[in-house]
C-alpha cells in the first residue's frame, strides 16, 4: 500500500513538475526598453501554430522587438496557458497573443493581463464572448465551413438533395472552431443548423452522423470507420482539417469506396493542398496562420506606438484574415483559387 | 508477502503439484473458513486473465445485443482488430515494463519518433527503404535503452525518468519532423514497403490487415518468451521481488536494461504498424498511446505492482477498449460516454487487483 500511495503522489508531482517546466520555456532576462510580445499557441504538435510562430519570429526580429512563445502540452490544455499569461504579466509584456485552448476558462486570466495594461489579441480562434480580447485576428471559420458546403452542394447538383452526409469533428468540448466550421458547413449546403454553437442539434436527414477525430490521421481514419460502419451510404464527409481528412480517405480507400466519396476540409496546409491536386480531397478552405501572426505582432507594436487597437473588419467581430476556396474542380457561384496558388501560398 | 505469486504463474505444475501434497485435513480446514467468494478470489489470483476473458465475452453480447446485426458482422471484428492493433503492440511493451514493477510513458514518442525516422530517412533523406526501416528500428531500441540506463545505473525511478523521456523523445519528433506529415501518396510512391502492415487481406467477410497478424504473432511471442524461457521467468520475479531475484542469482540490471531495449525495439515495431495504418508519417500521431496503452495492460489484469499479469491479457485488454468504443460508437452514443466507459473500466480493473493482491496476505 505504502509503494501505491508513493506511486500516486510521484505522479502527481511529475505532472505539476512538467506543467511547471513546460511554462518556464522561453523566458529569458530582457532590457528595461525592450517591448515584450507574448506567443501561447495551443500546441506544438500542430504545424499550424509552428508556422504561426515561425511568422510571429520574423516579424519580431524586423521590429526589433522580443518575442516570448509558450504552447500548451495538447489541444485543450488550459492551465499551461494561464501559467503562460501569469508569466507573461510578471514579465512587463506590452501585448499579448493568444490562440485559446478554452475558449471560455481563460477568459479570467486574460482580463488580468488586461488589467495589468496588457493588450491581449485572440488569434484563429475567437475568445467566449469574443470581446474578452482587445483584438481577434482570425480565420471566418463559419466562413470556411460555409464555402466548402457551398461547393459540396454545388458539385452534387441535384444529388445534394439526398446526399449522405458523415461529419468529422474535433473533439467532444465542441472548441468555436470545431461547431464554426462545422455548422458553416451546414449552412453552405442548405441545412437548417437551428443553435448555430451547437453540432448535433440537427434534424436534417441528410446527416449520417458525427464523430471526432483530435484533429490527426489516426482519429479521422478510426472516426471514418465508425461512422461508415453506422451508414455504409456516406457519400460525402466534412472533416475538421486535412489530417482528419486524409485519415477518412485510407478508411474509405479500405473499403473500396475512396472514388464515390467527396471530402471536404479546412486548414491549406501544403499537404492537404498536395491532397487536393491529387484529387483525394475535393475542396478545402485555405486560412493564413503566418498573417494572423505577423499581424498580430505589428499591431502590437503599433499599439505602444499610438495607443490603437486594430480594427474589426466590417460586418464582423473580428479581422478577418482572409480564407480562399482551393479546389481542382471550380464551380459556379462560389469563388476560388487553383490548386497552383494554393501551393504558392500554403504553409506547413 | 507475495512469494506465492511466482510459484503459481510457474506454470500450472508447481503450484497445483504442492497443493494436492498438502494434508487434506488441513486444506478442509481452510476450506471451512473460505466462502465461495475466497475460492472466487482464489482461482482468479491463478488466472489473471480469466476477469478480462469474461468482460471481453461480456461486452460482445451487450453491444450484440444493442448494437445488433452490424455489431455482430464479421467486417466489424475484423475492424476492432485493426483499430486496436497499435495499441496492441505498444501494450506488449508496456506489459514487459509493466510486469518488472515499472512503467513506461514514453512508449508513444517512440512508436511516433521510429516512425518519423523510417518515413524521412526514406522520402526526404533517400536512403534505401530496408537501410530507412533499419534506422527506424534501430532509433526505437536505442529509445529504450535510454531508459534502461536511467533505470539501472542513475537508480530513477522509471515513471519519472519516461515522463521526462517522453517529452524528449516527443520534442526531437516535433523538431526533426518540424511538425509536417509526410503523405500517404509520397510513401506509396517511395517507400511501399512502409506501408505494407496496411496491406489487408480478405478472409470470409473479415478483412484483416498484416499489421493485425504482426500484433497477434508479437503476443504470441511475447507469451512464450515470458512463460517457457528463463529470461521471461526472470521478467517476473524481478518484478515481483527485486532483492530475493538478486539473491537467486539473477543479474537483475541486465534483464532490466534489456527488458527496456526489447520494448523500445516492439514500440518502433509499432511505428512500422501506425504508418500501415495511417497511410501518411505524422508526428502528430500516437500521442496518447502511453496512456492508452497503460490502459490496455490495467484492464487485461496485469498488476501495476509487477510480476503478476500476462501478454495475452493486454492484447484482450485492448479489445475490450476497443469494443467499447466501436460498440458505443455503433449504438450512437456521444463520444464522451466513451471515455466514460474506459475510464470506469479502468477503476473495476484495479479494484480487482488489489482485491486478489489479498489472497496471498
Amino acid at each position: 500500500m505504502t509503494t501505491a500511495f508513493r506511486r500516486l503522489k510521484s505522479i502527481a508531482l511529475g505532472t505539476a513538475f512538467g506543467t511547471v517546466c513546460l511554462a518556464s520555456i522561453g523566458t529569458a532576462p530582457a532590457l528595461a526598453q525592450d517591448i515584450i510580445v507574448g506567443l501561447i499557441t495551443k500546441t506544438e504538435i500542430n504545424p499550424f501554430f509552428v508556422k504561426m510562430k515561425e511568422g510571429a519570429q520574423a516579424k519580431a526580429k524586423e521590429l526589433g522587438v522580443e518575442l516570448r512563445s509558450y504552447a500548451g502540452k495538447v489541444d485543450g490544455d488550459n492551465e499551461s496557458q494561464v501559467a503562460a499569461i501569469e508569466s507573461l504579466i510578471a514579465a512587463g509584456a506590452k501585448g499579448i497573443l493568444i490562440t485559446p485552448s478554452d475558449t471560455k476558462a481563460i477568459v479570467p486570466s486574460v482580463e488580468k493581463a488586461r488589467e495589468a495594461g496588457i493588450m491581449v489579441i485572440a488569434l484563429d480562434t475567437p475568445l467566449e464572448p469574443i470581446t474578452a480580447a482587445d483584438a481577434t485576428l482570425a480565420t471566418d471559420n463559419f466562413r470556411a465551413g460555409e464555402l466548402i458546403g457551398q461547393w459540396a452542394a454545388k458539385t452534387l447538383g441535384d444529388a445534394a438533395q439526398d446526399a449522405r452526409i458523415g461529419f468529422l469533428d474535433l473533439t467532444p468540448m465542441e472548441p468555436t472552431v470545431d461547431y464554426l466550421r462545422d455548422q458553416g458547413f451546414m449552412k453552405g449546403f442548405g441545412i437548417d443548423i437551428q443553435d448555430p454553437t451547437d453540432i448535433g442539434d440537427e434534424d436534417d436527414p441528410r446527416i449520417s452522423g458525427h464523430d471526432v477525430t483530435s484533429g490527426n490521421e489516426e482519429g479521422g481514419r478510426r472516426a471514418m470507420e465508425n461512422l461508415l460502419q453506422r451508414d455504409p451510404t456516406i457519400n460525402v464527409v466534412y472533416t475538421i482539417n486535412e489530417p482528419a481528412a486524409a485519415g477518412a480517405y485510407e478508411a474509405l480507400k479500405a473499403v473500396g469506396r475512396e472514388k464515390d466519396v467527396l471530402i471536404v476540409s479546412v486548414d491549406g496546409g501544403c499537404p492537404g493542398v498536395k491532397n487536393v491536386e491529387a484529387g483525394i480531397i475535393g475542396a478545402t478552405s485555405q486560412q493564413y496562420p503566418l498573417l494572423m501572426a505577423s499581424m498580430g505582432v505589428e499591431a502590437v507594436v503599433n499599439y505602444v506606438k499610438t495607443g490603437k487597437k486594430p480594427e474589426n473588419s466590417p460586418g464582423l467581430e473580428f479581422f478577418n484574415t482572409g480564407v480562399e476556396l482551393v479546389t481542382a474542380k471550380p464551380v459556379e457561384g462560389v469563388p476560388s483559387i487553383g490548386v497552383e496558388e494554393g501551393l504558392a501560398r500554403c504553409w506547413g | 508477502m507475495s512469494g506465492a505469486d511466482t510459484d503459481s504463474r510457474a506454470g500450472p505444475a508447481g503450484y497445483e503439484q504442492v497443493l494436492k501434497k498438502t494434508d487434506p485435513s488441513i486444506a478442509s480446514f481452510e476450506e471451512e473458513a473460505a466462502t465461495p467468494l475466497k475460492r472466487l478470489q482464489h482461482f482468479l489470483h491463478a488466472h489473471p486473465t480469466a476477469i478480462p476473458a469474461i468482460v471481453l465475452v461480456l461486452a460482445i453480447l451487450l453491444f450484440s445485443i444493442i448494437a445488433g446485426q452490424r455489431f455482430l458482422h464479421p467486417f466489424n471484428f475484423s475492424l476492432v482488430l485493426q483499430q486496436v492493433t497499435i495499441i496492441g503492440i505498444v501494450g506488449v511493451a508496456q506489459t514487459l515494463i509493466v510486469l518488472t514493477a515499472g512503467i513506461d510513458l514514453s512508449v508513444g514518442a517512440i512508436m511516433v519518433l521510429s516512425s518519423v525516422v523510417m518515413g524521412k530517412f526514406a522520402i526526404d533523406v533517400g536512403l534505401p527503404v530496408p537501410l530507412a526501416f533499419a534506422s527506424g528500428l534501430v532509433v526505437g531500441t536505442l529509445c529504450g535503452i535510454v531508459n534502461g540506463l536511467l533505470v539501472t545505473r542513475l537508480r530513477l525511478p522509471p515513471f519519472i525518468v519516461t515522463l521526462g523521456t517522453w517529452s524528449i523523445f516527443f520534442a526531437l519528433n516535433l523538431w526533426y519532423s518540424g511538425s509536417e506529415s509526410i503523405r500517404s501518396q509520397d510513401i506509396a510512391e517511395g517507400a511501399a514497403f512502409l506501408q505494407f502492415t496496411g496491406t489487408p487481406f480478405v478472409l470470409g467477410q473479415a478483412r484483416i490487415t498484416i499489421g493485425s497478424i504482426l500484433m497477434l504473432a508479437l503476443v504470441f511471442l511475447f507469451w512464450y518468451i515470458l512463460n517457457w524461457t528463463s529470461f521471461g521467468r526472470h521478467v517476473y520475479a524481478i518484478g515481483d521481488d527485486p532483492e530475493a531475484a538478486k539473491l537467486a542469482g539473477i543479474r537483475t540490471n541486465g534483464v532490466l536494461l534489456s527488458v527496456y531495449a526489447i520494448a523500445g525495439l516492439i514500440c518502433a515495431i509499432a511505428g512500422w504498424a501506425l504508418i500501415g495504418r495511417i497511410g501518411s508519417v505524422s508526428p502528430q500521431a500516437g500521442y496518447t498511446a502511453n496512456l492508452d496503452s497503460i490502459t490496455a495492460v490495467v484492464i487485461g489484469g496485469t498488476s501495476l505492482f509487477g510480476g503478476r499479469g500476462s501478454i495475452i491479457g493486454t492484447l484482450i485488454g485492448a479489445l475490450i477498449v476497443g469494443v467499447f468504443r466501436n460498440g458505443l460508437a455503433l449504438s450512437g452514443v456521444d463520444v464522451l460516454w466513451q471515455e466514460f466507459a474506459v475510464g470506469f473500466l479502468i477503476i473495476a480493473a484495479v479494484a480487482i487487483d488489489q482485491w486478489l493482491r489479498r489472497v496471498s496476505a
